[in-house]
């Protein structure tokens, strides 16, 4: 990228799009022009820059300055200053909270110091709709290398002394995955990218897709000649607009560059990839249910083995892995296994990337090498908690995984620790949680998660997780007993050891990991009906202080429940049997007389 | 399910739908996708036309579209109105935010205003949790919502 002086790079992920980053857009073009600039910057639509929290982000190059929060309004500006006159736009720079300093750069803000960003290499510095700056930023080249230099053998061998392991959530090992496709002699064979990421709060297969879809594309046909496939498909969510609209414009970029369809690179070697829409069920990210989806059937997983390598869509050999995988691949094979191997822990290789979300400061996209600690993610690089409030609670690996507290802090993320630590890695979803946070209501909300998505296929999963989630709710009423809680973790057990598929094997760990970490809560709920964290209604009572309250009679006008009453400008009560517990009354006290108990 | 008269130049669109796809029965979702991006829902009149072109039951039909919840057999409102309750925006209160919409249109989770002009429903995570918590009407997403918002976000519309 030579040819221009400036380069303006806006993030066009979905939550800066969100954020009217499309308009900032077209409103920098405008104003480029306005001030006869456009010989001298150009504007890039890019995936997304990660900190999603100050989004809309603008970076610009070569000076690297990085600019949060930017508005279409600030566009004349940054031209006027920036562009024109070199001066930098002080007001729209990051503000570091600990110095009270604008940082320029983003090297020296601490959400991104102490990330490694290997499959989020290009996201943010790329156009994803133009080919040309995936290949300047070596896109194709892994391709080219083992198209002609080569066996598949050999790749299987790179990834596999790599130890790149699946970053779906289950971590098998993709090396090994790939040589037990690769031995299956039925032809035709296919290679399929997961992009069902059900998981919620979860966006890093998104953002990869949004961001830089070529290196997907690219390691599948790596996989695809490893295997000995000849046709790719991406399962990717109808919820996602913009991936499928830049995967779609990616394929077609690629085919015209002859780097899919027949004879890649004049190899010799066919490869060409489709799309395949989710249709919103969460169980679709389970291999098996996922191939009976883009069959156009109904998404119900089924035994394994046989694996989907032996016997997967429309019964040929299929070998399934995850976005994030995918994008891990190529620059593996341009850097060598040696290189990846030596990022991370003994088990657990490379990096991961984390959907970063909750009562944190920096919500965000992020990568990290494995071994990081969980206090690093949360309070370095996420800037600690929202509102100085209190560190509860961390949860990883969505509805599949568990929730972690403080003593957990230290722990290194690798596959190992966290399933020894009662969670999952899952796909990357984290998401923080503070003391005003119930952590009986959060299993209860994560199992109604799960009994809406479960398929009904098996009984463990479709009437074990609903008799759970009625004594949750019995508990979040204040109707439970301590024999509830006992009964609770035996239900978690036995629909542990005998559901059917991964989805309902650990659709009980929110529920254990919360049993385990939070016991006292629980026996809070049900021993003296107190939720501690004042969320679950039917254990809240709200009190009118006498020594505060004027007797103004707001309250008692916007009551809906005619609970309130008193004498003018004397104290007012509330009859805890008429009150519903709206918070009304709470909202329009000016005095702050009505708390919650 | 109600019933409801489609016509011949609903017929004809769905037809069109499921011949762009060869008539196979494994584009059955794609061809789902597609009618309902047309149509706006799938009622069972609308399935027996798919099943009878890509020759499949129209328990399979009926099956799949029950299945995932992408698909409806209700007509939405006007403008659609759907609230995240993705996990990063239920920690950040979303809850109160979508009782606050319930009491102000007058109806619950799944419904349509009588006058056809609102529906309410929720889905799992936008993608946008830097912004929780969020929600989306028609294709504008209102973000950093708080439940006293709501009754201004509604007097855009």
């Amino acid at each position: 990228m030579a040819e221009y002086k400036n380069y303006i790079l806006v993030c066009g992920g979905t939550g800066c799009r969100a954020s009217r980053s499309s308009e900032l857009v077209e409103e920098l073009n405008k104003q480029l022009k306005i001030y006869q600039l456009e010989n001298d910057a150009k504007v890039l639509t890019t995936g997304c820059f990660g900190f999603c929290e100050k989004g809309p982000n603008v970076k610009i190059i070569p000076d690297n300055t990085f600019y949060t929060r930017v508005k279409p309004e600030d566009a004349e500006e940054i031209v006027k200053e920036h562009i024109l006159k070199g001066r930098k736009v002080q007001r729209l720079l990051y503000l570091d909270p600990d110095t009270n300093k604008h940082i320029s750069d983003d090297k020296h803000m601490e959400f991104y110091k102490k990330q490694v960003r290997i499959a989020l290499r290009n996201c943010g510095f790329i156009d994803p709709e133009n080919i040309k700056e995936s290949i300047e930023r070596d896109g194709y080249a892994a391709l080219g290398k083992v198209l002609t230099e080569l066996t598949p053998e050999q790749t299987i061998d790179i990834i596999l002394k790599s130890g790149l392991r699946g970053r779906g959530g289950a971590g098998f090992p993709t090396g090994k995955k790939w040589a037990i496709a690769s031995k299956s002699v039925a032809k035709p064979k296919y290679v399929i990218c997961n992009a069902d990421e059900g998981d919620p709060g979860a966006f890093m297969d998104r953002s990869i897709l949004e961001g830089d879809p070529h290196s997907v594309l690219e390691a599948m046909a790596i996989c695809g000649y490893c295997i000995g496939a000849e046709h790719g498909l991406i399962y990717v969510r109808a919820e996602y607009p913009l991936a499928i609209h830049r995967l779609q414009v990616a394929i077609k970029q690629a085919r015209e560059y002859g780097l899919l369809g027949n004879d890649i690179m004049g190899s010799g070697f066919n490869f060409d990839v489709e799309l395949r829409y989710g249709a919103g069920a969460f169980v679709c990210g389970e291999e098996t249910a996922l191939i009976h989806s883009m069959e156009g059937k109904r998404g119900e997983p089924t035994l394994k083995p046989p694996f989907p390598a032996v016997h997967g869509y429309l019964g040929q050999p299929s070998n399934v892995n995850n976005v994030e995988t995918f994008a891990n691949v190529p620059i593996i094979i341009l850097k060598g296994a040696d290189w990846f191997s030596s990022i991370g822990t003994a088990t657990s290789k490379g990096t991961k990337v984390f959907a970063l979300a909750g009562k944190i400061n920096n919500v965000g996209l992020i990568e990290v090498p494995m071994g990081t600690t969980l206090r690093e993610v949360i309070f370095d690089i996420g800037g600690g908690m929202k509102n100085g409030k209190k560190f509860k609670a961390v949860q990883t690996g969505g509805p599949s995984g568990g929730c972690l507290t403080e003593k957990h802090l230290d722990v290194p993320i690798d596959y190992d620790n966290l399933k020894a630590a009662g969670s999952i890695m899952g796909s990357g979803g984290m998401i923080v949680m503070d003391e005003d946070n119930c952590m009986v209501a959060v299993a209860k909300f994560y199992l109604e998660f799960i009994v809406g998505e479960s398929c009904g296929k098996c009984s463990p999963c479709r009437i074990g997780n609903m008799r759970m989630l009625e004594i949750l709710t019995k508990i979040c009423d204040g109707k439970g007993t301590m024999d509830d809680l006992y009964e609770l973790r035996d239900l978690a057990h036995v629909i542990k050891d005998t559901a059917l598929c991964g989805l309902g094997q650990t659709s009980p760990n929110p529920v254990l990991s919360t049993l385990d970490n939070f016991w006292d809560e629980y026996v809070a709920h049900v021993r003296d009906h107190k939720c501690p964290a004042g969320v679950c209604k039917n254990l809240m009572e709200y009190h009118i202080d006498p020594a505060i309250c004027v007797g103004c009679g707001a309250c008692q006008r916007n009551c809906p429940a005619d609970a309130i009453s008193g004498e003018k400008r004397a104290p007012h009560t509330i009859d805890q049997s008429k009150c519903i517990k709206c918070g009304t009354c709470r909202e329009k006290c000016k005095f702050g007389a009505i708390s919650i108990q | 399910m109600n019933k409801i008269e489609i016509n011949d130049c609903t017929i004809k669109k769905v037809n069109d739908i499921c011949e762009k796809f060869g008539n196979k029965s494994g584009e059955l979702i794609n061809v789902l996708h597609e009618t309902q991006n047309t149509l706006g829902y799938l009622p069972e009149e609308v399935q027996k036309v798919v099943a009878q072109n890509l020759n499949v039951p129209l328990v399979k039909v009926y099956g799949v579209v029950s299945f995932y919840s992408f698909f409806t057999m209700k007509p939405k409102g006007e403008h659609p109105i759907s609230l995240c309750l993705g996990t990063a925006c239920y920690v950040r209160g979303a809850e109160n935010v979508l009782r606050e919409f319930e009491k102000e249109l007058g109806i619950k989770v799944g419904e349509v205003t009588p006058d056809g002009k609102f529906s309410l429903d929720c889905l799992r995570c936008l993608g946008c949790c830097g912004l929780a918590p969020v929600c989306m009407i028609g294709d504008k997403v209102y973000g950093r919502l708080e439940p006293k918002m709501v009754k201004e976000i509604l007097a855009e519309y």
